[in-house]
């Protein structure tokens, strides 16, 4: 934390902060996984801006960076709103799914999920589990099923049901696995033969280093990802690589996982966000 | 894995080669230039300062004593080498078997990091070994953690100790603790438990992992742990170090293209060894950690020992015997032996993570991402749909057998006669080798097609034999003409 920095800044307002001071904050940025790069450009809009107060000259350095896209859902116009989840292994797909039709749910919506990890051993259960939990439809496949299958079938009984969202789960992939890149858009693309897919949402672990962004582009270009889901915020991590991602491909933060239990989850409020990153 | 780090160290080591003559400011160039590398990888920012310190201190003392006609480049990346090992942890360790069974392995770690599919690996490894372990299901938390485990432990043929369903119901210490009663009882000399994911600043988790290892005492805790992760790492390393203790350390997702540098913060921070790394989703994607060899890879200097072990493991014992002595015995190379090679070539993974293990091989990523794994079995499926006859004397194939083969492999009658042609040079290479031509290294095996595997026999213990190889062919054949000229 960049307790001196902060300290001195508070003391003596910006105008005067030492470049001691500076430093002290840049390493902040840093030990947030803004990257390099990134801490180092915003430090120098901040000093540049001769405000009286560092951090809060950071903070809207920072707010400055932020997309301007929508972070709402993207609705469908008609029929279900579609809604794929996607992200590398052990970032928190599965959960988020879960605790993402939940949040629906509770306003009123009614929400379909499928179960697309066919990958992972007990992946479909850990979903139906959640499911009789939150009384949610889970539609599943059989064991080893093929992912698109699973989504088409989803996707059509959600429109049956006339549910308003169906979130679809998919197999954790690293980013650098070219044929588990492309079986992604071919999920995406059955679903497409049925209904559009309104939202992809990509799952960034919140204690994921520089790699996040270099996740970030691969997935945004197979299946063009419209928003972002921050998980494990509620570790010591500070999930600043969300922020890295953000800003260097213009995709919105759109919701945050911060604990085990299905509401520890909310939209994005970057003025909660931002000041944990200092 | 690595890879980013190690091209941008490759390219700050290029340029200081390019320097017959080293400055101090060339070296306070470079240690700039591997600060921001390292950074970008994502160690921590203390790590980095320390590091980087060892590397300046040590290459201005050698500037000094660098007598004329020493390759001063050389000397510096010596000096780089040896503080990446020391930083990883020197020597590579093992683990310690309890002096009466069962030795008891605890996993713990953050949630996603990979514990359960890591305790599966783990499992297989050790029974491959001649173990007999016991999985016990220990995380009672996430929504069926405990099916995951027994589908993973059916799957290797892994016995699993699992009394509670989970999602929430049983005491994992208690479980933990009757886990490894059962072993003791079924007679397993070993017994692995998976436990529930947790935050290092999550208090009363820590304290549940820490009753589980006071109850079952461990001989090996392995903090387990994701290579992407970020800054945090060192901070979360910790407070399991506080909170739980842990012996080593185990790096998952290491097929990602993630920098690693957690790697590098968390083995110097905790002063514990990285003893094992998971690189892949089958069960078998699993290895000993070895320090010098991944600093060898960061540095772009190829990993040259790990592919010759995997090389051995693929192997059998007996082929390898029976070519070396069909090899002296002046007996020709059939494509029966061919096809031997093919499949345990196909056996030792991928071609293309074994190209990025050889020197080099981050500069090649491009090509070798587009390497075609199954240019083997086509290959195969060529000689397979050959009569023995065929494989053992391929001058009887005319125009009308090459075509019922090509028919039978699904593949063009020019497939067919490309892979006679190369086989036919092949042949020819592996005569004159017999009588006397320089043997090919480790490398000849690249390609597909290449006939090089029973010169790696000879290659495997001489990792040096690679650094030569500046041709641009992966067909030995091919090669062995040019280097004639």
């Amino acid at each position: 934390m960049g307790l001196f920095g902060k300290i001195i800044a508070k003391i003596t307002g910006a105008v005067h902060t030492s470049s001691a001071g500076w430093d002290e904050l840049e390493i902040s940025l840093l030990e947030s996984d803004l990257g390099p790069a990134l801490s180092a450009e915003i430090i120098s809009a901040a000093r540049s801006a001769r405000a009286e107060n560092a951090s809060e000259a950071i903070i809207s350095v920072l707010r400055a960076a932020l997309s301007r896209k929508n972070r709402e859902i993207l609705q469908s116009q008609s029929g279900p709103t579609v809604i794929l989840v996607v992200g590398v292994n052990g970032t928190g797909k599965t959960t988020s799914v879960a605790k993402l039709a939940h949040y629906l749910s509770e306003k009123e919506r009614t929400v379909v999920m499928a179960a697309g990890d066919t990958f992972r051993a007990a992946a479909v259960d850990q979903l139906r589990t959640w499911g009789e939990r939150l009384d949610i439809e889970v539609v599943h496949g059989a064991d080893k099923a093929d992912p698109a299958s699973v989504a088409f079938d989803a996707v059509q009984q959600g429109l049956a049901r006339k549910a308003d969202y169906i979130i679809i789960d998919t197999a954790g992939r690293l980013h650098n696995k070219s044929d588990l890149i492309s079986e992604l858009g071919k999920v995406k693309r059955v679903i497409e033969k049925v209904l559009p897919v309104q939202e992809i949402l990509l799952v960034i672990d919140a204690t994921t280093g520089q790699n996040g962004l270099v996740q970030a582009k691969v997935f945004a270009e197979a299946v063009d990802v419209s928003g972002i889901i921050v998980t494990k915020l509620d570790g010591s991590a500070r999930g600043g690589i969300a922020l890295a991602i953000e800003k260097g491909l213009d995709i919105p933060i759109k919701f945050v996982g911060n604990g085990e239990a299905v509401t520890d989850f909310a939209p994005f409020d970057p003025e909660i966000y931002l000041p944990t990153l200092l | 894995m690595f890879d980013s780090l190690t091209q941008k160290f490759s390219g700050v080591l290029a340029s200081l080669r390019s320097k017959g003559k080293i400055s101090t400011s060339d070296v306070e160039k470079t240690c700039q230039e591997i600060h921001q590398a390292l950074l970008e990888s994502d160690v921590a920012l203390s790590v980095v300062n320390e590091f980087i310190e060892i590397v300046r201190t040590r290459s201005l003392a050698a500037l000094g004593e660098f007598q004329s006609g020493t390759n001063q480049a050389s000397a510096i990346f010596e000096i780089i080498n040896a503080a990446l090992v020391e930083i990883l942890g020197n020597q590579a360790r093992r683990v310690r078997f309890a002096k009466n069974p069962p030795t008891v392995i605890m996993l713990a770690g953050l949630q996603g990091a990979g514990k359960t599919t890591l305790a599966g690996k783990l499992a297989k490894y050790f029974a491959d070994q001649g173990n007999t372990p016991l999985l016990v299901a220990s995380d009672l938390q996430r929504p069926n953690a405990v099916t995951q485990l027994q589908v993973v432990g059916e799957n290797i043929g892994i016995p699993v100790f699992a009394p509670e369903p989970g999602n929430g119901v049983g005491d994992p210490v208690k479980v933990a603790r009757d886990g490894v009663s059962f072993a003791k009882a079924k007679l397993h000399n070993m017994v692995i438990v998976d436990t529930a994911g947790r935050l290092g600043v999550d208090a009363p988790l820590m304290k549940e992992a820490k009753s589980i290892a006071d109850a079952i005492n461990p001989n090996e805790i392995l903090f387990v742990v994701d290579a992407m992760i970020g800054q945090d790492a060192v901070k979360t390393a910790q407070a399991f170090l506080d909170g739980v203790g842990f012996d080593g350390v185990v790096l998952t997702k290491l097929d990602g293209d993630a920098r690693g540098g957690a790697a590098l913060s968390i083995a110097h921070m905790t002063k514990r060894p990285i003893m094992f790394v998971s690189n892949g989703e089958k069960v078998d994607d699993f290895d000993i950690f070895y320090p010098e060899r991944m600093a060898s890879r960061i540095l772009g200097m190829g990993d040259v020992a790990t592919l010759a072990e995997q090389a051995k493991k693929a192997i059998d014992g007996d082929v390898a015997a029976k070519m070396e002595s069909k090899f002296a015995s002046g007996e020709d190379f059939t494509l029966e032996d061919f096809l031997e090679q093919l499949q345990a070539l196909s056996k030792m993974g991928s071609m293309s993570k074994m190209l990025a293990m050889l020197p080099g091989g981050a500069q090649m990523k491009k090509q070798i991402a587009n390497v075609d794994d199954g240019e083997i079995i086509r290959t195969q499926a060529i000689v397979q749909s050959m009569t023995p006859l065929e494989r053992r004397d391929p001058k009887v194939l005319n125009g009308s057998r090459r075509a019922r083969i090509a028919k039978g492999a699904g593949r063009a009658v020019s497939d067919v006669n490309s892979l006679v042609e190369r086989f036919a040079q092949a042949q020819k290479v592996m005569r004159q080798m017999r009588n006397g031509g320089t043997p090919q290294g480790i490398s000849g095996m690249g390609l597909p097609g290449g006939m090089g595997m029973p010169a790696m026999k000879s290659g495997a213990n001489k990792p040096a034999n690679t650094g030569k190889k500046k041709s641009k062919s992966g067909n030995p054949a091919k090669r062995a003409l040019e280097e004639r000229g």
